[in-house]
């Protein structure tokens, strides 16, 4: 699973690439460091013999996805962000939901995991691997993301269609 | 506790750690398109979960399981964008404090 040093670099990165997104006062520098935030991502997959997940995860998300995002901020015009919460209260709710988080997940990893030996094979993660139990195993699952990017096709055109004017009289 | 190799409870608290910043960008920010960032670290922070457990357990099933991950998060940022833009083109402003049309 990689050496320490690589780790600790690597995590060090990517919470400081989200902390920066979060923190952000402008929106486009947000998406900027959550692309350096899943390059780092996607060095982790490599050290954990991912490597074509690496290659999507580069080309889909800091590829496909963060240019959507970044082509509708720039589209609306929307660098300036809105800031954080105003209200000391959601700030102090959001600050106990983060650490009973954080808290909880640890001591699960702690508890549920301590000691578990890693496997002594190594995987075939080969694409024509992935793809044969994605085909075997997963076919339905399968069919049914299709089916969702078909729904989510359609509410795009729903969505951004201009109104006909027999449509815009019926609203009315 | 051994410092010296990387087993996966390093994973599982860097998850953790990455999933928290995430789930608080939703709770904090007002600009819809920071929270939909913040809601993509989170599915990154479960995607390197799994890619790391499939690694611990030797079993590339996990890695498959990305991939749905990867595709609902690119269904669901298309829709979202769509959304933020309709709301921009009524409201002039992508704040969701402003957006409060529902609210009795």
């Amino acid at each position: 699973m990689g050496g320490p040093v690589l780790f600790l670099i690597l995590a060090t990165i990517s919470v400081f690439a989200a902390v920066s997104m979060l923190t952000s006062k402008n929106a486009v520098h947000s998406a900027l460091f959550l692309i350096l935030n899943f390059a780092a991502i996607a060095v982790f997959y490599l050290i954990l013999n991912a490597p074509f997940l690496a290659a999507v995860q580069i080309t889909v998300y800091a590829g496909a996805i963060m240019v959507l995002f970044l082509f509708v901020i720039m589209l609306l015009g929307a660098e300036e962000s809105a800031g954080v919460l105003s209200t000391r209260t959601g700030q102090l709710t959001a600050g106990i939901i983060g650490a009973v988080l954080v808290v909880g997940s640890f001591i699960v990893a702690v508890t549920q995991m301590g000691g578990t030996a890693p496997a002594s094979v190594v995987a075939d993660t080969r694409p024509r691997t992935l793809a044969v139990i994605l085909f075997e195993e997963f076919v339905f699952p399968f069919e049914v993301t299709g089916v969702l990017l078909l729904v989510a096709v359609v509410g795009l055109y729903v969505m951004s269609r201009k109104l006909t004017n027999k449509e815009r009289m019926e609203d009315a | 506790m051994d410092l010296t190799t990387v087993t996966i409870e390093w994973y599982i608290a860097l998850s953790a750690i990455l999933f928290t910043i995430g789930a608080l960008g939703v709770l904090l920010r007002r600009d819809a398109i920071i929270i939909f960032m913040s809601v993509e670290l989170m599915l990154n922070s479960a995607n390197l979960l799994l890619v790391a457990f499939a690694h611990h357990l030797g079993d590339a099933t996990g890695q498959v399981l990305v991939f749905f991950v990867m595709t609902v998060a690119a269904a669901e940022v298309a829709v979202g964008l769509a959304l933020i833009v309709a709301i921009f083109q009524s409201k002039k402003s992508i704040d969701i404090s402003e957006v409060n049309l529902l609210k009795g």
